[in-house]
């Protein structure tokens, strides 16, 4: 439509109203499908459907997948389902819920901590269909209420399936449990579409492997066409779509390992993690203490979570993947690798240690007083010499450091397959310019380099990272993602879907340099800080002890563990991988407030690499060896 | 006749009542008085809705009249401001938006969280009524290619919140507006092709749901616990309706809860399942004559916005009423789109109104401008 100066109002109107009739003539045809459709459904298909709202009687009952199973790699297993008859209450569909509660109770025996809990999800799971009353009715309570059945409209017996963790507190924290849907789950179920798929289903993983794997585990929902009477209860099952189960995830996790690993803590508080270099694949995962994952598959009682919550121990938190702690001395062999990385030391220069480095008008002292005399690096590592790297933090200085450590996984999550990772914190300029506020905060002195050469200062990391760079050295470099998954089974069709090995980084280290660090560490096992612990080993093995400072001293104090507190004791914490030739485990150990890491972490190294290599198992946990080398 | 106190009442009343329209009133009155009444039988076991509703209805009156006093040359004033606002807001959604049921809609302003899509289903019709008309006398191929990156770049953003519904309706209301200015039938014929075309493009940016629910449409049974079991019991209340319906309070599909979302985007279903085809009439009736008044409205409206404002508004609402009746007679994919004046729920109750108030605004003032 073109229009000139001259505007033709006439014609505008007409060509408008042109469109308005077109539009008009739209919309009538539009209604008359509509009333086509109606006409259609409600005159030539009535009596079909009127049929059918009669039969509407017939209800859709979902029917839940059987979870998957989880077990290690040797097969067996750690979460697992049993069938058990639960009496449950549909709230909706009852008028006066306590007192129907007060009926039951002559059938059926219903304890305090029952009603407790069924008052809470009728709370937190407002909505639900189902709200079970007591869980694992006997056969004798089963009957007595089924011929009572029909005083009690909304209350039902149903045969459910229970999660059950048959070993306990074992790998608890890698296990995870699944709990009931709360309306967060809710959110995130519709989020991601899958709403009718958890139809039904009223447990969900809410931590570790149970929640990561979540989609495996579940499965598919299937359904039932059931006819149900005028109160809602089914009499007659019509159809069936039967459901697909949930895979079974089978874990690298050695659970033997993992125990052995968990008996040597005792009950200290503490991390470990066990990697296999050539895959990441996880074999030990710990941390204590653990906690019973049973007591959440029903929705916990309270007094069980306020111990568990409020415990100074913090039972709940997954150490080994969120808990960060500096890495004390185990810094050490990274530090040196890259002054000879950046050519900044040679093996062979040497220092003289007289106990401390000084730096302005501070003083960085050596637990050893007096010092270590003549130090070069093979010597700074196997006896864990501060000086040598306070003096070599100050050269390298803080950019360097971070970027250098940065590539064995320091400060970054690694990926591995279950939630709630800490990244740890690997400092730098441009991180504390990123972490403060305050502009006279963010400035990075001279100063903070160097306890953060010697693994002290703002270096947090966690264990998991601490023995995926172990793990990175024990292979010369190559660095593998870290995995518990080892495959995925599919039940009915017993095809496996492997995690593969996924190479996360190939780090480009020089030959001798890396050797000369794979010789010192295992140095620290023969003639260093881990000899002790490590003495008449059957195997060769690569080792670093470090002690980790909780809060600071002061310089002219001496450190005496049994006047701190002890929250406020040291972490001992090791580092350590085996055999030299073909390393077939990598480790960090941490051993909360235990004071010197030969003495602490050292030990409880050595029995997981004596049960992983050679098969021998202490039964009780090893005695501590009193008195000590070096320090570290 | 009238007695001597009686009068300045009556003055005041008509004063009142001067730019209320009497037959769009009375027919948005009567479409009310229907929803209440399904609302009574759907929300039976929430009864709290019924007086939720009751207050919905009268604040979005005062929206109404409120906005039918309103010049259309002020409307065209808020056309730039309400739709920049908007799309803003939009913004804003997709940076920090709160996530309700799965989807980012919510805007938290502390105060109160706002749902900014609902802004664009009036801002749109504004903003490109107010920009053709701007280019009246000029109006080329550049006009109409701006006009739809105007339609185009809030439509993708309500899109990808997800929200299919609002998507679809703000489409519809600035493609209306494209429509009845004029674009060329050549073009209109291409824009409809490119759109079909795109439709595979399309395919695979839709989430995992909303490609769910089209399948359904065509075959229902492969989804019965979720999209599917929608279009199945709603089709099946529909049906059983017959020709007088089973009776107010008495449909055994709302009460015996085979129908989900019964008081809101299905009470068509409650409706056509107690009132029957004869009830489907009246209301097609009813629905027909309010679009017809308000075409009637733009048609004889004075300046080149108001006919484009009035006839997208009425489009809009008829759109409104033909995806929600189609969704739940089943020949239309579920989107979340309620039945106009008759759902539960005060955000549409409120948009719909304004629609409302503009019309009569554009009425009442159409002799002002004639000059």
């Amino acid at each position: 439509m073109r229009l000139t100066e001259f505007k033709d109002h006439q014609r505008e109107l007409y060509h408008f109203q042109l469109r308005i009739g077109i539009a008009g003539a739209f919309v009538l045809g539009a209604f008359s499908l509509l009333l086509l459709r109606f006409i259609y459904l409600q005159i030539v298909q009535y009596d079909y459907y009127r049929t059918k709202a009669e039969d509407n009687r017939i209800s859709i009952v979902p029917i839940m997948p059987n979870r998957g199973l989880i077990v290690d790699r040797s097969g067996t297993v750690l979460a697992r389902n049993y069938s058990a008859y639960t009496l449950e209450i549909s709230p909706g569909k009852v008028s006066d819920v306590e007192k129907t509660i007060n009926e039951l109770e002559t059938l059926v025996e219903i304890r305090a901590s029952d009603r407790a809990r069924l008052k809470r999800l009728m709370i937190e799971a407002k909505g639900a269909e189902s709200l079970p009353i007591r869980t694992r009715l006997t056969d004798e309570e089963v009957a007595r209420f089924a011929v009572n059945r029909y005083r009690f409209p909304g209350v039902d017996i149903q045969a459910r399936l229970f999660r059950q963790y048959p070993l306990k507190e074992l790998a608890s924290q890698v296990t995870g449990y699944i709990g009931r849907i709360n309306d967060r789950d809710v959110e995130r179920i519709d989020e991601t579409g899958l709403a009718a798929n958890y139809k039904g289903t009223d447990h969900i993983g809410k931590t570790g492997l149970e929640q990561s794997y979540e989609a495996e585990l579940h499965g598919v929902t299937g359904y039932e066409q059931v006819e149900v009477d005028s109160a809602g209860r089914g009499v007659r099952t019509l159809s069936r779509t039967s459901p697909t189960p949930g895979n079974n995830l089978v874990l690298t996790l050695d659970i033997k390992l993992q125990q052995v690993a968990e008996q040597a803590f005792g009950d200290k508080r503490g991390a470990l993690v066990a990697i296999e270099p050539a895959t990441g694949g996880i074999l030990a995962f710990v941390s204590k203490p653990g906690f019973d994952p049973n007591l959440f598959v029903d929705g916990i009682d309270s007094a069980s979570w306020e111990l568990l919550n409020t415990s100074p121990d913090r039972p709940m938190v997954n150490r080994a993947l969120a808990g960060t702690y500096p890495p004390g001395s185990t810094f050490k062999p990274y530090m040196a690798l890259a002054a000879l990385e950046l050519g900044k030391r040679t093996p062979k220069q040497t220092i003289s240690d007289p106990g401390y480095f000084v730096f302005g008008n501070h003083r960085f002292r050596d637990d050893k007083p007096g010092g270590h005399g003549t130090v070069d690096m093979y010597k700074s590592i196997v006896i864990s010499c501060d000086t040598y790297y306070y003096m070599l933090g100050n050269d390298l200085g803080i950019d360097n450091i971070s970027r250098f450590i940065g590539q064995f996984g320091f400060g970054a999550k690694t990926g591995i397959d279950i939630e709630g990772e800490s990244a740890g914190v690997l400092p730098s300029q441009e991180w504390k310019r990123r972490r403060f506020k305050k502009p006279e905060q963010q400035k990075w002195y001279a100063g903070e380099t160097i306890s953060v050469g010697i693994g002290q200062g703002y270096n947090a990391y966690t264990p998991l990272q601490m023995a995926q760079a172990m793990a990175a050295i024990a292979n010369n470099g190559a660095m593998y993602r870290p995995h518990l998954v080892n495959y995925v089974e599919n039940i009915k069709s017993g095809a496996r879907t492997p995690v593969e090995p996924r190479l996360e980084r190939a780090i480009a280290l020089k030959p001798e340099n890396l050797e000369f660090i794979q010789r010192a560490l295992a140095g620290v096992n023969i003639e260093g800080t881990g000899a002790r612990a490590f003495a008449k080993a059957e195997y060769t093995s690569a080792g670093k002890t470090g002690t980790a400072q909780v809060v600071a001293i002061k310089q002219t104090e001496k450190y005496d563990e049994k006047r701190v507190a002890e929250r406020h004791r040291d972490h001992a914490l090791f580092i350590a991988y085996a055999p030299l030739e073909s390393p077939k485990i990598a480790l960090a150990v941490v051993v909360e407030n235990a004071g010197f890491g030969a003495r602490a972490a050292a030990p409880i190294a050595r029995q997981v690499l004596d049960y992983y290599l050679l098969g021998k198992r202490v039964e009780e946990p090893a005695v501590e060896v009193a008195g000590e080398e070096g320090d570290d | 006749m009238r007695g001597p106190l009686q009068q300045p009442f009556m003055n005041l009343w008509l004063r009142f009542t001067d730019k209320i329209d009497p037959p769009l009133f009375a027919l948005a009155f009567a479409l009310l008085l229907l929803g209440l009444i399904t609302l009574a039988s759907a929300a039976n076991d929430t009864p709290s809705r019924i007086n939720a509703q009751a207050v919905s209805i009268l604040v979005a009156l005062t929206v109404m009249w409120t906005v039918a006093q309103f010049q259309p040359q002020t409307l065209m004033r808020f056309a730039v401001p309400v739709y920049a606002f908007g799309l803003v807001l939009l913004i804003a959604v997709a940076l920090f938006g709160d996530v309700v049921n799965g989807a980012r809609r919510w805007l938290n302003l502390g105060v109160t969280r706002i749902q900014p899509s609902e802004i664009m289903k009036i801002a749109m019709p504004l903003m490109l009524a107010w920009y053709f008309h701007r280019y009246e006398a000029t109006l080329r191929l550049r006009q109409y290619i701006v006009a739809s990156l105007l339609l185009i770049i809030p439509v993708l953003l309500i899109a990808r919140q997800p929200d299919l519904g609002t998507a679809l309706l703000v489409t519809a209301a600035g493609f209306y507006v494209i429509f009845l200015a004029g674009l060329s039938w050549k073009l209109l014929l291409g824009m409809l092709l490119a759109a079909g075309a795109s439709l595979p493009f399309l395919w695979p940016l839709l989430h995992d749901y909303q490609r769910r629910r089209i399948l359904t449409l065509l075959d229902p049974a492969t989804d019965p616990l979720g999209a599917g079991y929608h279009i199945i019991q709603s089709t099946i209340a529909v049906g059983s309706g017959g020709l007088a319906g089973k009776g107010w309070l008495k449909g055994t599909q709302a009460h015996l809860e085979f129908l989900p979302e019964r008081s809101t985007d299905f009470i068509f279903a409650v409706y056509s399942e107690e009132f029957g085809l004869l009830g489907n009439c009246l209301l097609l009736l009813l629905y027909l004559l309010l679009i017809g008044r308000g075409l009637a409205i733009a048609a004889n409206a004075p300046t080149f916005f108001a006919r484009l404002l009035a006839g997208a508004v009425t489009l809009t609402f008829f759109t409104y009423a033909f995806v929600n009746m189609g969704m739940v007679s089943g020949i239309l994919p579920v989107v979340g789109v309620p039945l106009p004046l008759i759902s539960f729920g005060g955000t549409a109750l409120v948009t719909l109104f304004l629609g409302i108030g503009i019309l009569m605004s554009i009425h009442r003032h159409r002799k002002l401008v004639q000059t």
